[in-house]
């Protein structure tokens, strides 16, 4: 098990002060705070600091840590020695809404599964006899929810065995997604949450919310899809009618003459099939043909050569 | 350790169907229907202005309470802030979809 510096988790000194303590967590979890951070590893590092906050918060739990002293270096084998909390009593203050089997095991087995979650199941409505939901997200291609249709979904959530160790439980679950689900929106599966913890209580529901997978060919914006459309440079001069992938099939595609990169196409309701549907946009792209070939530059030539042309006249050079 | 579920769940968008009110909705955050109140009160959450008598919610509020909820525990800030923070984060994503329409990375 790896040995967690708190102190350098969170960026104080062994010899913070409380406030000092309390003011670097803010900062952070604002840097770190998933919601918030667009980081890679945010999820990962807010975790992280929140379990180092717990502990150096705590004035019991600080003196517990503080008396393992500096430890091995962080990330070396640790155990802690037998005994080490006696005369120690932890009031476990509450996280509210936390997974309490987040914890790191260097935090587990100094302080319990249990401890951070206590104070804050206090809360929990006198009743139980309604299990705790569960969300999860989960990443589909853009191809569920144009198509609908069944899926297979596994879910991976930490969870305590008898002797309450971490395990790590897969479970596959068969989805139908929804034609026209949208990014944000989720699918509720009733009673496939927590249990109750009151026997013949319901369990809880869980909420499955959709994220897409970037797509090869459309770009999504809520029901909206975007569709780069590459044109030759006499297609969008002259006009021409080109075929056009859309979700629903092919299409013929009339560019209007004096099309101008850039510019939008609508395929009215051809986006995302939600209520009402998306549309789809082809957004023109000017694809210039390669000079490489030597009647390619010919052909380039004469074209300088028969059209007086500034394309920087706006810029007075 | 793996179960294997042969029963098809699924097939309805929650946020299209579902009609919370406010015990509903603090029975899935977890919190005190007080809590839900206090975000109604902030101008986080607005419930449907159709509904007579009791207040009741799209699907979409469950979500965006879990999200403020998250906030004001985590950062320690109140429901202003928590308000000026929702704002400006959807600020920022209507920003990032802009760049995303016009075909960049954001």
């Amino acid at each position: 098990m790896e040995f967690k510096d708190y102190y350098q988790v969170m960026g104080v000194a062994r010899d913070a002060t409380e406030a000092q303590i309390k003011q670097a967590y803010r900062k952070l979890a604002r840097k770190f705070h998933p919601d918030v951070s667009k980081l890679k590893d945010a999820e990962a590092r807010f975790k992280e600091l929140g379990e180092a906050y717990e502990v150096l918060k705590s004035p019991e739990k600080r003196a517990a840590y503080d008396q393992l002293g500096s430890g091995p270096r962080p990330g070396e084998d640790f155990r802690p020695p037998p005994g080490w909390d006696s005369g120690f009593e932890f009031s476990g203050a509450g996280r509210a809404g936390g997974n309490d089997t987040d914890y790191s095991d260097f935090f587990a087995s100094l302080f319990g599964r249990e401890a951070g979650g206590a104070g804050s199941r206090g809360r929990r409505r006198a009743a139980s006899t309604h299990g705790e939901d569960q969300h999860a997200k989960i990443v589909l291609d853009l191809e569920a929810s144009l198509a609908g249709g069944q899926r297979s979904l596994t879910l991976r959530a930490p969870s305590l065995d008898a002797d309450g160790h971490v395990t790590t439980k897969d479970r596959t679950l068969n989805v139908q997604i929804p034609k026209g689900i949208l990014a944000g929106q989720s699918i509720r599966l009733a009673g496939q949450g927590a249990p109750a913890e009151a026997s013949g209580g319901t369990p809880g529901d869980l909420f499955l919310e959709v994220e897409f997978h970037p797509h090869r060919l459309y770009r999504v914006d809520g029901r909206d899809l975007y569709l780069s459309l590459p044109v030759a440079p006499w297609e969008a001069a002259l006009g021409a009618t080109v075929a056009t992938p859309t979700p629903s099939g092919e299409v013929q595609l009339k560019i209007p003459a004096g099309s101008r990169g850039g510019g939008k196409l609508r395929l009215k309701g051809r986006g995302i099939p939600a209520s009402p549907p998306g549309d789809l946009y082809a957004v023109i792209e000017i694809a210039l043909p390669s000079a490489q070939e030597e009647s390619a530059r010919a052909a380039y030539l004469a074209f300088a050569a028969a059209l007086p042309f500034n394309p920087r006249a706006a810029l007075g050079a | 350790m793996s179960s294997r579920e042969a029963t098809v769940h699924g097939s309805q968008i929650f946020e299209r169907y579902a009609v919370l009110t406010i015990h509903d909705l603090s029975r899935m955050c977890t919190v005190e229907p007080q809590d839900i109140l206090a975000l109604v009160e902030e101008g986080i959450l607005e419930p449907l202005p159709e509904a007579a008598g009791e207040w009741q919610f799209t699907g979409d509020a469950l979500r965006r309470a879990r999200l403020a909820l998250r906030l004001r525990h985590d950062l320690e800030v109140n429901l202003a802030g928590v308000a000026l923070a929702l704002d400006l984060l959807e600020e920022i994503h209507q920003l990032r979809r802009a760049i995303r329409r016009a075909g960049a990375q954001p």
